[in-house]
């Protein structure tokens, strides 16, 4: 297919090339180049001169080089066989280059996206006859136990179904049935379709976003919930858990996908995602976690102009699975790197410079992606969401710098990262100060259906708390927590009884890896009747001292570790023995 | 005009005065079609060859920097050969014992070196499903380490440090130390030194002829007065060794690169002769891709016995953490090791700060059966109990220490031990992971019981005591 010589190499500069001679090629085309087959694609048109980008090492690539033209934009292969594999950034799958070149990614290597060998059991469900449209559901094929795949017309096609073919199974190639778009013109369909990636999928409509993504991880889920279909920034310096908060995030939340785009980011980390996650248990489904998961991989090693599509590439990705009616989250680790591969790219093509380098674009490109999440009603009749959590990397962990303060334009929650609680290996180490949810307000409803009304009432009071006690901790700054009374003193010690009992979550711990709604919502109550029981103790007579030294102090301090998510009796009887604990001390200054 | 398939045989083809000299960069107009960083030869005047690097090549000319630097070539006068190839380094095992300069080429009157292999010193990305995930526990015998920041085989973990700090002391101390209890395995010590002083570099052929490994190294020296562009080269030399020792060779390989900030500021010289667009401090936008292509060439694969261990060693400009050098190598690496001026001054050694450093890799590798089964809950619990002191003593500067409350006092105390006891350690003192833990233990006890919420009740009745 690929034989169309579109121009000769003018120069070459790293991942960008210039190319002379053209002749008849598009914008976005993907195209080939060089004796070694090189992927790039091209991105400027002048004249009979265009820039292409390359997606490998351009080394020994010399001008007069022939480019050759594939007559399609860049795209994504999208049908059965993704789930569980890794991608690179050009969705090329590593485990099949590995077996082609060995331990290290040779160039100019080309694996078909899905596998052509693997037959799938397709079973259809629309009758020849139909009139179909695109995104409107042929048949569908059990990828996995849990995850039913929808085959689907590609979006943009529309007719007359002619024929499909009967239960059975096929290759991802294979023809399925012929659909007529008009008197001339028919096409064949397969179980697969390419879709370009820079292209958002088409939709019925967005639907308004009602429904928490719920993450297991307390901090995230009592005090900053994200919407299923919401978007999220974790901004951070190094060392502060970016990709720790994202991975928690991408083994515990309820999304029935999870699109993991390691961007820029170590090998190790992604090593560490392939060893961990076939192994680890999704507690819904009581399946491997690998069986929802999809690992987009550019290592910071790998080529940069690949790292600038790998996010284009998981997002159309999760798009596919949406307009299945599945909800997917994708983990986007780290859009800042992303960012970067476009600085690069735009100081090689000698592209006037905006704030510290980066391209004037950058602001609309980070625009575009964050818009393509959301909830929405697919073409085929069913609702699916994605949610975009993006991590940003900034410099020197000063959030001033130009990607953080442009994504918090584009999105709606943000979880900050503080050095701080980091350094005082306080995980996740989510601020409870810079962080905020727009999502709060129309989440609200949702919670109090499913763990009753207190629970809005806690937090907001626990918030406070918060709020008050980085007044407080001000004034002890300055002359120390003996100057304060016990009533202001107690504030301090409800604060970091919360943060030690509730905010902090081990990773590491098989039972507080991960919370349930329904424990979170017991565990605050328990530390919020804390506060109310205790300050009125205290303004009756008790000391702090005595509040401190109440033994089930220490069964609040350690419940999370010792009060398992499918058994919460535990809660009821440390609750209780607080109550009781507290009737002991009014009685005692009554 | 010549078809690319010629270009080949048309590399042997000389040409005649350069266009014009900027700095290391030389620009040849009107060649055969050069490929992209293909390797060059600069002739002199005189008939001495410098080595050279295509770094943008078009239909009209090609830009190149020479490592060697260009003082002394003139612009009729230099001949220029290409080579066809980029630049590879000729790899074996004999190399190990040996002195090399900044590009490979011995520099220790021995005889010429002939390898095995060439390979591209560029090296090529590891497939991150070849990757075998970093689990071993190296005992470095230094309690900081050991206890704190676990260091693990295969990972990369740099030193920040700062001038006049004893960073050199502590990589020698690493590499004359490191061990895999309970295994006798085959290591080597590759070193690259960037633009750094000619006593640093004895002083690390020294200890490692003192602990009698200098057989097992193999020392690439870019010293301070050579041409600061061979810096560029240096790194990649070394790790192209080191990759075929440990992943053709299966020896476990420690690699020590010391400065890497030298060898940021010769990146920044060789951008801004180009004219490219600067980001931060001046630095080019392509530093965190660069850097990470050094750094990720560490690591274990799957099925192979060896492995890469990085230390990078580097001085942070005046102390300063946010620096774009030691910003972004913190993004690359799996953790870091901070050390703190302050400490260095009142006599601890090693004076690593306790709080900005980490070990990623550490939580995989510590507990039960790889050193103790308290190991991760007394790390997590040292380093609570640490944090809370520096708030102690900011407040006891505020209001005199005498104003703390006895449980703050308590902390003091920690404080001071943990710092001269437990961090603090002799150059030449090997303590075991048993011991360190222990010592943790030992500092804590300072604390009521009460105040170690990070411990289960199993750990304090075992090790805290009564």
């Amino acid at each position: 297919m690929i034989d169309r010589i579109i121009g000769r190499i003018k120069r070459v500069n790293g991942p960008v090339i210039e190319v002379m001679g053209i002749t008849d090629a598009e914008m976005f085309e993907l195209v080939r180049v060089g004796e070694e087959n090189l992927i790039g694609e091209l991105i400027k048109l002048e004249k009979d001169s265009a820039v292409i980008q390359v997606y490998e090492d351009t080394t020994g690539i010399a001008p007069h080089d022939p480019v050759y033209g594939a007559g399609m934009p860049l795209s994504v292969e999208l049908g059965p066989g993704m789930i569980g594999t890794i991608y690179d950034g050009i969705q090329r799958p590593l485990e099949a280059i590995r077996a082609i070149s060995d331990i290290y990614i040779q160039r100019g290597i080309s694996v078909p996206s899905l596998d052509r060998q693997k037959r799938w059991h397709f079973v259809p469900t629309a009758r020849a006859g139909d009139t179909v449209s695109g995104g409107a559901v042929l048949g569908t094929v059990q990828e996995t136990e849990n995850l039913q795949h929808k085959i689907l017309v590609p979006p943009g096609d529309e007719g007359v179904l002619e024929s499909i073919v009967a239960e059975g199974d096929y290759t991802v190639d294979e023809p399925i049935g012929v659909l007529k778009i008009n008197e001339s013109k028919s096409k064949e369909l397969q179980l697969m379709h390419r879709w370009p990636i820079r292209v958002q999928r088409p939709t019925r409509r967005r639907l308004p976003l009602e429904i928490p993504l719920i993450t297991g991880q307390r901090v995230i889920d009592a005090l900053f919930p994200v919407a299923k279909g919401g978007t999220v920034s974790i901004p951070g310096g190094f060392g502060t858990g970016k990709t720790m908060t994202q991975q928690a995030v991408a083994k515990w939340c309820d999304a029935d996908l999870i699109v993991y785009i390691g961007c820029g980011e170590r090998g190790n980390e992604i090593t560490d995602v392939l060893a961990e996650f076939p192994s680890l248990i999704d507690p819904r489904t009581g399946r491997s976690l690998m069986e929802r998961t999809i690992l987009i991989a550019n290592t910071s090693n790998m080529p940069v102009s690949a790292r600038e599509a790998s996010i284009y590439t998981g997002i159309t990705i999760a798009e596919y699975f949406r307009d299945q009616g599945c909800h997917v989250a994708i983990m986007a680790d780290s859009t800042s790197r992303w960012a970067e591969a476009l600085r690069e790219l735009s100081g090689r093509m000698e592209e006037m410079p905006a704030e510290e380098g980066f391209p004037a674009y950058l602001p609309t490109k980070i625009a575009e992606f964050y818009e393509r999440a959301g909830s929405m009603e697919a073409l085929c009749g069913q609702n699916g969401s994605v949610s975009i959590i993006g991590a940003v990397s900034p410099p020197g962990g000063d959030f001033s710098e130009p990607v953080t303060q442009h994504t918090k334009r584009f999105i709606r929650c943000f979880w900050a990262l503080d050095r701080n609680l980091a350094n005082a290996r306080h995980y996740p180490a989510i601020s409870w100060l810079d962080s905020y949810s727009e999502y709060l307000s129309s989440m609200t409803a949702w919670w109090e259906q499913e763990v009753g009304p207190q629970w809005f009432a806690d937090r907001t009071e626990i918030m406070e708390l918060l709020h008050r006690e980085i007044r407080l901790q001000q004034v002890v700054k300055l002359v120390g927590p003996d100057a304060l009374p016990d009533t202001q003193r107690f504030i301090l010690e409800v604060c970091t009884l919360f943060k030690n009992a509730f905010l902090q979550q081990n990773a590491f711990d098989k039972i507080d890896a991960y919370s349930t709604v329904q424990k979170q919502a017991k565990m605050m109550h328990i530390i919020a009747t804390y506060w109310r029981r205790g300050s009125e103790a205290i303004k009756s007579g008790a000391t702090l001292m005595k509040l401190k030294k109440m033994k089930v102090y220490q069964d609040i301090v350690k419940m999370k570790f010792s009060v398992p998510n499918d058994d919460l009796s535990g809660l009821d009887k440390i609750e209780a023995r607080l109550e009781r604990a507290m009737d002991q001390v009014e009685a005692l200054h009554a | 005009m010549p078809d690319a398939k010629n270009s080949r045989l048309l590399s042997g083809r000389e040409y005649i005065g350069v266009d014009k000299i900027d700095g290391p960069l030389i620009f040849v107009r009107k060649t055969h079609p050069v490929g992209y960083r293909e390797l060059l030869e600069c002739v002199d005047k005189n008939g001495h060859v410098r080595l050279g690097i295509v770094l943008e090549s078009s239909t009209t000319a090609v830009v190149a920097q020479v490592f060697e630097g260009t003082s002394g070539l003139t612009l009729p006068g230099t001949r220029v050969r290409f080579s066809g190839e980029p630049l590879t380094l000729s790899v074996s095992r004999e190399m190990l014992g040996r002195v090399f300069d900044g590009l490979g080429r011995p520099i220790d009157g021995g005889p010429p070196q002939r390898g095995d292999v060439e390979r591209d010193i560029n090296g090529m990305a590891i497939n991150p499903t070849a990757r075998q995930y970093p689990r071993d526990f190296v005992q470095t015998g230094i309690s900081v380490i050991d206890g704190m920041n676990t260091l693990i085989r295969g990972q990369k973990l740099p030193i920040f440090s700062g001038n006049g700090l004893p960073h050199n002391e502590l990589a020698a101390q690493i590499a004359r130390q490191a061990k895999i209890r309970g295994t006798a395995t085959e290591f080597a010590v590759v070193f690259a030194a960037m633009g750094v002083k000619h006593d640093v570099a004895q002083f690390f052929v020294r200890s490692f002829e003192e602990s009698g490994v200098l057989d097992n190294v193999a020392l690439f020296l870019s010293l301070a007065d050579d041409p600061s562009i061979e810096r560029l080269i240096t790194p990649r030399t070394a790790l192209t060794l080191a990759e075929h020792l440990a992943f053709t060779e299966d020896m476990h390989v420690l690699v020590i690169m010391t400065d890497m900030t030298n060898y940021c500021e010769s990146l920044r010289e060789i951008s801004t002769i180009r004219g490219e667009i600067p980001s931060r401090k001046g630095y080019p936008g392509y530093l965190y891709s660069d850097l990470a292509e050094l750094y990720e060439r560490s690591g274990m694969i799957k099925g192979r016995p060896g492995s890469i261990t990085l230390l990078p060693i580097l001085t942070m400009p005046n102390d300063d953490i946010s620096h774009p050098v030691p910003d972004l190598t913190g993004y690359i690496t799996e953790g870091q090791i901070v050390f703190e001026r302050d400490m260095n001054g009142r006599g601890i050694y090693p004076p690593v700060a306790g709080l900005p450093s980490l070990s990623r890799l550490m939580k995989d590798g510590i507990g039960q059966g790889m050193t103790r089964e308290d190991h991760p809950h007394l790390a997590s619990q040292l380093f609570a109990a640490y944090s809370y002191v520096k708030d102690v003593r900011n407040l006891a500067s505020v209001i005199g220490e005498e104003e703390l409350t006895p449980l703050d006092h308590d902390y003091l105390e920690f404080g001071k031990q943990f710092e001269q006891r437990f961090v603090s350690q002799r150059k030449d003192e090997d303590r075991s992971i048993e011991q360190t833990l222990d010592l943790g233990w030992e500092v804590l006890r300072t604390l009521p019981v009460e105040e170690l919420h990070r411990v289960t009740d199993e750990e304090i009745e075992k090790y805290y005591g009564a």
